[in-house]
């Protein structure tokens, strides 16, 4: 057998040098945020955010080094036994978990809060990875396609049950994975499409709209006058749409809690009222607006300060850069993140291991889910979700899981050529 | 065709990043309104000064309480300037005066607020307001000095001043910024954190000219101003107004106690000065002005000044004498006038009678009884140990240690030991006969006024007191909470008492004939200090009704004559201010006396 390099030579350092660099701006920024020019106030000091970040920091290079040290294979071999762990944690804290902010999703331990949903992530991604390349799974194969997708509504729908909307969002991210692996185009076109006619009922008056659907449908009929089936097609798809559309006003009302009808609201007119639920958005625009192209400078921001948008530090944290770095620093950030995203992507793609394939996927899902989610909703393209920003929003359960996430995936791929001589 | 799926996925997260871009260029880049909204959005942290706590006396009447001024405040960075003269004719200031007032600021910091122009009233701030909006970089703040209604108690009530860097410094709680007021001596400084309340903040949305556009998001994030606490004190306000009137031109102090409580009534300091002079603009100027003053008026007489206290120590020999079991009521001493002088015409008296004409040869017997008690072989060593017992009910007394009166600057007084001889005369070469002169309150012994007044506290209590202090309670918006003072036992035995009061009972129909009032017991003793280059202070102690006091009193006028002269005089009239609430119109001529007679020339 060939001797190996060392590990040392085999880790992708561009992934890791984009990981520092997200991590190091992320610190600042957090620093940023709580600086006051009145108080003389170290970076270090553990009495602020920055200070303790830097111990979660500290925390993720343990971390780091763990997963360097154990055997590749235990991810794939222990890939259900986290899984099942992370469910029970998962069932655990809606039973004696703490209650913070209206989620329940905390385990509370003294000073320190941990939150299990966002390790769910990444048992998720292990538990898909390791079902999808153990079996012969067929996506096409309408009895796979229920089975597979067990695997990500258990926990979607425990942290939906935690109210923790944002997070059970991410968990979306895995139709990229089904994608990739074969899921037809015909759930993701009737997604997106659903999604679409969502958007626009909110938009446009739903009268107008069942009008709209029906004169399409009107005019499909009348060109494929010919051909009873596609009529018959045509005439079900229109009644359909239509019944999303009448359905919209029952799911905004009825399903939605108020905060999270507000948030929808702000998103299509976020000047009805600035003061009241549009605040976050347009306090949101208005700071990274005011950054102009190149920023305020470092600490000279005077939008973001004092936790006024709330969430300043964790959710809304983007504020900071945006106004502070400009447009110049968000490129620069935004930049970063496609690096990250498109790499990962990259490494996936040249696995051996079908395992190690699906996973990377997953943290490529995750992570785009993340950074378009909370980006988006900071410049007012989504509804506000309370999600993180990976690498910038301040707390350490979000810092740790997306380290673990992309990690193991360095890790994976340092033993891609392993895979076959097993 | 599934292979082709890791482009699509590709160029959405490019897409994705593509729209994030734009968008962000459009509101950022292309549009103006964020930056306008951005400006018109400034937020301005402004600091609201919590009200002072109030000062109140006994009875619940103001003696201290708070007026509105407006502080200039200047931000170096943003201050621009275009008509520096006009400027300084608005505050009335020299040019000159405005440079280093703005190099002290910038010195202090360049981003942070300081005080430029301090306490405008409420009348100068109207005048000047519309037009100090011109000028950037300068704010004005609210705040409030102290105001007294009545000029009394200055020296108790202390002031309070801006915090100086020191302290600054020293504050590790973060508590105090530049330009904010502390309080520096007397009740001021030592319930300061009572007093002082908690600073809030309001962030108000301002736009680029500084216009406010009201409360930022509704006031979600202000912090309200807490009040500070309210002091109950133990003044009687206006015994106090009526004892310094009566102190008027003359230097000394009064202290009056309740002896049962160890309120202080009144606490006086002559002269004085009104504390309205050291809470305004003017303090600097005023207060260099007082500490030049050759009558010392910032010299807290009460508590500071230190005076032999004479024939009083007379009463302090006889209760140790009595509990040590060294004398009897009954025991007789002949009045010889050899190593020691005396006056009147006695010549065998019982301790009644000793006390009653202050024999001083009886006194003298007395400590050489107490210091030579023959209980180690030697007379040096046995009078260590009978100096040392002596001390130790002195230091019971209150005597020669600071009582802990509730202000700080008490001083101790001076009682000397054992170890104070040692340095002296050498360890053991001492004996009686090298400190007799202590036997009658002379030598190296010094008291304060407080020290002495606490003393009829203990007479009157016949054998303990309260410590003594200025404030009794305090009263937050909440409640009132009552403040503790401990109780100190002397171990002198409450019958030994009965000897001593009733000999003071008649001093009062005696040599201080002058302070006795109709209808109340007055037991009491005069204390000459002598001095040798100018006239005696006449000295007062006394406490009434001899029967469940009320109060306890001592009163020192420098260079006054002898303290059955004036000193009782006023501790008669006080008795009787405070007890029946005004002083008989028959008693007239005693208050024409203490008035007319002009003191201050025998200094």
């Amino acid at each position: 057998m060939r001797r190996q390099d060392s590990l040392w030579n085999r880790v992708d350092w561009l992934l890791i040098a984009v990981f520092f660099i997200l991590v190091i701006l992320g610190w600042l920024n957090i620093y940023a945020v709580v600086y006051d020019v009145e108080q003389e106030q170290n970076i270090f000091s553990f009495d602020l955010n920055s200070g303790k970040q830097l111990i979660w920091i500290a925390g993720s290079f343990v971390i780091i080094i763990a997963i360097m040290i154990l055997d590749y294979k235990f991810f794939d071999s222990f890939a259900y036994y986290i899984y099942a762990v992370v469910l029970v944690l998962l069932v655990l804290v809606l039973l004696v978990g703490t209650e913070i902010a209206g989620n329940q999703s905390w385990f509370v331990f003294g000073p320190v809060r941990l939150q299990p949903s966002e390790f769910a992530k990444f048992a998720t991604a292990l538990a898909v990875a390791k079902y999808f390349s153990s079996n012969n799974v067929r996506l096409d194969r309408f009895k796979d396609q229920i089975k597979s997708s067990l695997f990500v509504l258990v926990p979607l729908g425990l942290i939906v049950l935690q109210g923790d909307a944002g997070t059970a969002m991410v968990f979306i991210s895995f139709i990229i994975v089904y994608y990739r692996e074969g899921l037809p185009s015909f759930y993701v076109i009737t997604g997106l499409s659903a999604a679409l006619i969502f958007i626009l009922t909110l938009l446009v008056d739903q009268m107008y709209l069942t009008i709209g659907v029906i004169v399409l449908a009107t005019i499909i009929v009348v060109i494929n006058n010919k051909r009873l089936k596609n009529i018959g097609i045509t005439i079900l798809a229109a009644v359909i749409v239509i019944g999303v559309i009448q359905s919209v006003d029952y799911v905004i009302s009825d399903v939605l809690k108020p905060h999270q009808q507000n948030r929808l609201k702000a998103l299509v007119n976020p000047d009805a009222d600035p003061l009241g639920y549009g605040w976050n958005v347009t306090q949101s625009k208005i700071a990274i607006g005011s950054g102009g192209t190149f920023g305020k400078g470092f600490l000279e921001g005077t939008q973001t300060k004092f936790d006024f948008v709330p969430e300043q530090s964790t959710d809304f944290i983007f504020c900071t850069i945006g106004e502070e770095h400009g447009w110049a620093g968000s490129f620069v950030l935004i930049f970063l993140f496609l690096v990250l995203m498109i790499r990962i992507v990259f490494l996936a793609e040249r696995q051996k291991s079908n395992f190690a394939r699906i996973y990377g996927y997953a943290v490529a899902g995750i992570f785009f889910f993340h950074f378009g989610i909370n980006i988006g909703m900071t410049i007012g393209l989504f509804p506000v979700a309370g999600i993180p920003l990976p690498f910038f929003s301040y707390g350490g359960s979000s810092l740790w899981s997306f380290t673990i996430l992309l990690f193991v995936l360095i890790k994976l791929d340092a033993h891609r050529m392993q895979v076959l001589t097993r | 065709m599934i292979e082709n799926r890791k482009y699509i996925i590709q160029i959405l997260i490019i897409v994705v990043g593509v729209i994030f871009l734009v968008k962000l260029f459009s509101i950022q880049v292309m549009e103006s309104r964020y930056k306008l909204a951005a400006e018109n959005n400034v937020i301005n942290k402004v600091v609201q000064y919590p009200y002072r706590g109030l000062i109140l006396d006994r009875n619940n009447k103001i003696i201290v309480h708070n007026t509105p001024v407006y502080d200039i405040m200047v931000v170096p960075k943003e201050v621009e300037v275009q008509d520096t003269t006009a400027f300084c004719k608005l505050l009335d200031i020299t040019e000159e005066e405005f440079n280093t007032k703005i190099q002290k600021a910038k010195e202090y910091s360049y981003i942070k607020q300081s005080l430029f122009y301090p306490q405008l009233s409420n009348e100068e701030f109207a005048k000047i307001q519309s037009r100090l909006v011109e000028y950037k970089g300068f704010y004005p703040v609210a705040r409030t000095v102290r105001k007294y209604p009545e000029p009394i108690l200055a020296n108790g009530l202390g002031y309070i001043g801006e915090v100086s860097k020191r302290q600054l410094e020293r504050d590790t709680t973060n508590y105090y910024k530049q330009g904010d007021f502390i309080g520096i001596s007397g009740i001021e400084a030592a319930y300061e954190e009572e007093l002082r309340g908690k600073r809030g903040v309001k962030y108000k949305l301002v736009n680029v000219r500084g216009i406010e556009k009201g409360s930022f998001n509704d006031g979600k994030f202000d912090t309200l101003s807490v009040p500070g606490n309210n002091l109950v004190s133990t003044i009687d306000l206006d015994l106090q107004k009526y004892a310094e009137y009566l102190m008027d031109d003359k230097v000394g102090s009064i202290v009056a106690i309740e002896p049962s409580t160890g309120e202080i009534l009144a606490f006086v300091n002559s002269p004085s000065y009104d504390p309205n002079q050291l809470a305004g603009r003017n303090y600097s100027k005023n207060f260099s002005e007082l500490n030049k003053d050759t009558l010392k008026p910032l010299f807290n007489r009460p508590i500071m000044a230190q005076y032999r206290p004479g024939s009083v120590f007379k009463l302090v020999q006889s209760l140790i004498g009595l509990q040590e079991g060294v004398i009897a009521p009954s025991t007789r001493i002949v009045c010889n006038r050899g190593i020691i002088n005396c006056h009147g015409s006695h010549t065998n008296e019982d301790l009644h009678g000793a006390i009653k004409y202050s024999c001083n040869p009886y006194f003298y017997q007395t400590f050489k009884r107490i210091i030579q008690q023959g209980k180690v072989e030697g007379m040096n060593k046995d009078a260590r140990v009978g100096l040392t017992t002596w001390n130790n009910y002195l230091s019971d007394f209150g005597f020669g240690r600071k009582l802990g009166i509730d202000i700080p600057n008490e001083s101790s007084g001076m009682v000397p030991g054992p170890t104070y001889y040692d340095r002296y005369y050498q360890k053991d070469h001492w004996n009686f006969f090298t400190i007799y002169s202590l036997s009658i309150g002379e030598g190296e012994l010094l008291t304060t006024p407080l020290q002495v007044a606490n003393f009829a506290s203990i007479l009157a209590n016949r054998g303990y007191y309260i410590r003594p202090h200025l404030v009794k309670g305090i009263d937050t918006p909440d409640s009132y909470y009552k403040l503790e003072f401990d109780r100190q036992e002397t171990g002198i035995d409450s019958v030994h008492f009965t000897t001593v009061v009733d000999a003071m009972g008649e001093i009062v129909d005696g040599t201080a004939r002058i302070a006795r009032v109709k209808d109340i017991q007055i037991a009491g003793k005069t204390g000459t200090v002598q001095n040798k280059d100018s006239f005696d202070h006449s000295a007062f102690m006394a406490f009434a009704p001899k029967e469940n006091p009320q109060i306890a009193i001592s009163v020192y006028v420098e260079n006054a004559g002898w303290g059955g002269g004036v000193a009782a005089a006023i501790t008669g009239l006080l008795i009787e201010k405070y007890i029946k609430g005004e002083v008989a119109s028959n008693r007239a001529w005693v208050e024409n006396y203490v008035m007319t007679k002009a003191y201050l020339n025998n200094l």
